[in-house]
Formats: structure tokens, C-alpha cells, sequence
């Protein structure tokens, strides 16, 4: 049977200075921290990253590893706006592409469709359309003739995701009750790395869960990394909440640099799971 | 029942933008939508559907601020679908706004120049594909000439204006009611431009107009906003917010 298992630290190895990252979970839900930590204390550089944002956009921008962000929110959810990324933006440290957050949908789904765009209403009269992206208009060739959004394919040179359980091989499994975009944006990327809670036999997902939350096939997969309490402080239910103490502990560190270099010590060089959760209890 | 709060107006007043919708989705932004979206259901539009915020279709109108441990699950809705939603149009949502201009233009994504801005704000989240696709009504719980501006920095939801010049592609925008702490604005001034309709009680047309940037249109019928009745107060009061949640987005 196919071995994709590796470690956080091996994706980074995989990924380059410049590239475009795809990141699933949505706001402060299912975020894969623990390959955002990776990459958050790795030398990588200049990335442009496409994400329904939240602390993993934060923690990237707080850190220098962007160039870019392509999105359509930022948010910690229970703290409304995500502090380190609006830090980026009013500082002018990044550059920025907004979109409609189904219009994010769409430029996936083109991507992962091998499109150049797909028509949309979303988008029409608003900023979106030549003030915040470059997005161009299409005509219906039809009877209608009607001028739509031609989202373009947002294509990936990596997406990084997390699931409750997957097998070595690459098959994923959502238990929680959304899993957001997370296939789109493997399905858009060149090369697709997944964390999870639980790494089981291929013959033990079914007791996990019935057979429709195995939704991330192993096709669209190329890494596996063994990641338990790996969304933290993100949500990731229904195996833990989210962590808000902690979340608040993170967001403070943005308007204080003494205490963002004192998280990045305690919490983002740890590059072990256990570490990482000793750290975490240690507070 | 005695005395009626401002939140409760404006409860009242959000929830009767929900008239006539029948069987949609009705995604409130915030707390004190939430509460108008559940009253609307008790009352007058039991066909509407709501969610528990994250990604059931509840059947039942449990009180906001509880953990939703009482839902009655009679749909899934995930993000994935909630698009196919909007593009299909069957939803009604109320965002709340940043800054909203006369036409409806609202903004939530930035303040000052996009390109590097003084204020960065939530984002466009779904704003631009909410407003061309169904109906739209916004919660503004801090009427002041900060929010209510001559031009917005951003657009993110459209307005009239820009709507108008899109022509048939646009003919889903439709932007029903504005609902502020000190009253309630439809569309239905010259060229489709914000007008005072109805006052809460204890504010002064002056009072709103000294709170907003740009010349109000004022409808002819300009009215006090009408009394919950009995049922909606016991409701709002025993059923859905007993903590007072509401109030706390509503500025005095």
C-alpha cells in the first residue's frame, strides 16, 4: 500500500520561496496550525497565500513569510477581525487580492476543474470588479447575451489541509460538520498535503464515521502528516472546541512585539506535536 | 407589558423586512438580527428557514446566546451549499456595515484607500454575491455620520446606483429595508436613495438627520415605528433573548 506519511517539517522541505499556497478550514475552524507553524519558522518567503482566513494567514503575515494574500475575509471568529492580518494590510507589509468569498469558491472550482473561469453574478457592481482584483467580464454566448464575472481559475502550486482521519495513504476523513472548501483546494493544487487528528488502517475508517465523511480522496493527496490537536487553537470539532484563551493569548501578540517573539519561542519553534502540546499545558 | 426598549424596535422593525418572504433562507449577521429573523418565524413568516450558524437548518427558534443544544435539525447547510443558495436566490440576509452611502452602497471590507487602508475591516465576505443575487437588509445598531456617509471607501454590497447601471443582469439586487437604533430607511427616494420612514420612538427626524452625512429623502408618511405587540414582546423577552443579548448592539 502507498506510504505518503511524512512530517511537518518534510512538507516545508517540498514547498519553495514564491509559491502560491492554498489553505483549508475557514476562519478559526479546522486550521492545519501545525504546518502553518512549520512553515511560520521555516525560511520561506514571498508566498502568496489563498485562504477563507484566519489565524493561519495571521501567523504567516505576523511573520514575514507573505507577499500576498488572495481572500475575501479575515477572521478569528469569536474576535471579529483577525489583528495580525489587519496589522499587514494597515501597514502596507502585504499585497492584497479580495474577492467575494463564493467567488473564492468559484476560482477554485475552476482550478480544480482545469478551467480558465467560470461566469458568475458575484462580483458585478461591486469593488471586487476593477478595484480589488483584476477580474474580467464575460458575455453570455447564448440568446441572453448577458455580461458576467469571469472568475478565473485560482490555481495552487500547494494546498495544506487537516482532517480528523486519514490513512497513509491519503484517504481523508471530515467528522466535523462542515468541511468548508478543503477538497476544492486540493483539488486545485499541484501538491496536496494533509494533517489529521488520527492516522488509522484503511479498514478502521469505516468505524470512524459512515462512508460519506470520507470526503479527501488519495488521488488528490501526496503528503500525510500525523497531527493530533493539530487545528489548535483553531476549532476541530467534534474532537476539541476552540481554544479561546489561547486564541486571545495569540491575538494580544499583535500589538506587542515582545510578546509575539515570546509566542513564536514558546509556541511556533516547538517542532514536535508533544512539545508543541507541553507548551501549550504549560501556560 | 411595560416600557419598550430600542432594541426591541429595532427587533420588530427587522423582522417586518422579512414580510412576504415565504420559504427562504434568512441568514442574520449578528445578534440582534438573529433575534428579528426567529421572531419573523414565530409570527408572521413561519415558512422561513433558518440555521444554527454553522451548518444545520434548525426547525425550531431556540433563544440566541445559548449553545444551540435544542436544535431540531431539519436540513444540512454547509458553507458549499450556502452559495448554491445565493446564486439560486433563495435568501434573504442582514449584514450590518462599516459605512452605507444613499444608494445602498455598503462597505465592509476597508477604510480609506483599499491599496493600503487606515482601517482594515472584515472583508468582502459574501457581500458583493449577496446583494446581485437576493434580497439584502442591513442591522446598523450605531447610526452616526461615521457610518452613514456621503461616499463609501469600498464597496462591497451594491447599491441602487451601480445596480441600476448594470441593467438586466442586476434584476435580482434589491435592497429591502435599513434598520438603525434611531430608525427605519427603505429605498424609496429619488433615483432609489435612502428615506427616513419611521422614527423609533423618543428620536427626532433631526436628530437622525444631524447623525447622517448625506441628505435624507423623508417619506411623506413618516411615522413612529410600530408597537411590538404583546406576543412579540413575550417572545423577545421569554423566548428568544431572555439575557437582553440584543440591546448590547444597539447604541442608546
Amino acid at each position: 500500500m502507498l506510504d505518503k506519511r511524512m512530517t511537518e517539517d518534510e512538507v516545508v522541505a517540498q514547498l519553495a520561496d514564491g509559491m502560491t499556497l492554498g489553505i483549508g478550514g475557514w476562519a478559526s475552524r479546522r486550521k492545519p496550525m501545525s504546518l502553518v507553524r512549520a512553515i511560520a519558522r521555516s525560511k520561506l518567503r514571498d508566498l502568496t497565500v489563498v485562504s477563507y482566513a484566519g489565524a493561519d494567514v495571521g501567523l504567516l503575515c505576523a511573520l514575514g513569510k507573505v507577499k500576498k494574500v488572495i481572500f475575501a475575509f479575515a477572521s478569528l471568529d469569536s474576535i471579529a477581525l483577525e489583528p495580525h492580518f489587519r496589522a499587514a494590510r494597515q501597514s502596507g507589509a502585504i499585497e492584497a487580492e479580495e474577492y467575494d468569498e463564493g467567488m473564492l469558491q468559484w476560482g477554485l472550482y475552476a482550478a480544480a476543474c482545469r478551467l480558465p473561469f467560470l461566469p458568475t453574478r458575484a462580483g458585478l457592481g461591486s469593488d471586487v470588479f476593477g478595484r480589488t482584483s483584476r477580474i474580467r467580464t464575460v458575455r453570455s454566448p447564448y440568446d441572453d447575451g448577458q455580461e458576467l464575472i469571469a472568475m478565473p481559475a485560482i490555481t495552487l502550486d500547494a494546498a495544506i489541509i487537516h482532517m480528523h482521519c486519514a490513512d497513509k495513504a491519503g484517504n481523508g476523513q471530515c467528522l466535523g460538520p462542515d468541511l468548508y472548501f478543503d477538497d476544492l483546494f486540493c483539488m486545485a493544487a499541484k501538491r496536496r498535503y494533509m494533517s489529521c487528528e488520527k492516522l488509522v488502517e484503511t479498514s478502521e475508517l469505516s468505524a470512524q464515521g459512515p462512508v460519506q465523511t470520507l470526503r479527501i480522496q488519495r488521488m488528490f493527496v501526496d503528503g500525510v502528516v500525523h497531527a493530533p490537536f493539530g487545528a489548535h487553537f483553531t476549532e476541530c470539532p467534534p474532537y476539541y472546541q476552540r481554544d479561546e484563551t489561547f486564541q486571545k493569548l495569540y491575538a494580544a501578540t499583535a500589538k506587542d512585539k515582545a510578546a509575539l517573539a515570546q509566542f513564536v519561542e514558546r509556541y511556533v519553534l516547538p517542532n514536535s506535536a508533544q512539545a508543541y502540546r507541553e507548551a501549550v499545558n504549560a501556560r | 407589558m411595560s416600557d419598550v426598549a430600542r432594541h426591541e424596535y429595532c427587533a420588530v422593525a427587522l423582522a417586518d423586512a422579512l414580510l412576504g418572504s415565504g420559504e427562504l433562507v434568512v441568514s442574520p449577521i449578528g445578534t440582534l438580527p438573529s433575534i428579528a429573523a426567529r421572531l419573523a418565524k414565530l409570527t408572521n413568516e413561519p415558512g422561513l428557514l433558518l440555521t444554527d450558524g454553522v451548518a444545520t437548518l434548525m426547525a425550531n427558534t431556540p433563544p440566541v446566546g445559548t449553545n444551540n443544544v435544542d436544535v431540531i435539525a431539519e436540513g444540512y447547510l454547509p458553507y458549499r451549499s450556502i452559495f448554491d443558495v445565493v446564486w439560486a436566490g433563495k435568501r434573504h440576509v442582514i449584514m450590518g456595515a462599516g459605512q452605507i452611502d444613499r444608494y445602498g452602497n455598503q462597505n465592509i471590507s476597508a477604510v480609506g484607500a483599499w491599496e493600503k487602508p487606515t482601517a482594515q475591516l472584515l472583508g468582502m465576505r459574501g457581500a458583493p454575491g449577496n446583494t446581485i443575487n437576493h434580497p439584502t437588509s442591513y442591522f446598523i445598531g450605531n447610526h452616526s455620520t461615521r457610518v452613514f456617509v456621503e461616499r463609501v471607501d469600498v464597496v462591497s454590497g451594491v447599491g441602487y446606483d451601480r445596480a441600476r447601471k448594470l441593467g438586466e443582469v442586476a434584476r435580482f439586487h434589491r435592497l429591502v429595508r435599513v434598520v438603525s437604533n434611531l430608525g427605519v430607511f427603505d429605498f424609496g427616494g429619488p433615483d432609489n436613495t435612502m428615506r427616513l420612514c419611521f422614527l423609533h420612538p423618543g428620536v427626532r427626524q433631526a436628530d437622525v438627520e444631524k447623525a447622517t452625512s448625506f441628505e435624507l429623502a423623508i417619506s411623506p408618511e413618516l411615522t413612529h415605528t410600530r408597537e411590538p405587540t404583546t406576543e412579540e414582546l413575550r417572545l423577545l423577552r421569554e423566548v428568544l433573548d431572555p439575557q437582553h443579548l440584543g440591546a448590547q448592539e444597539v447604541s442608546p
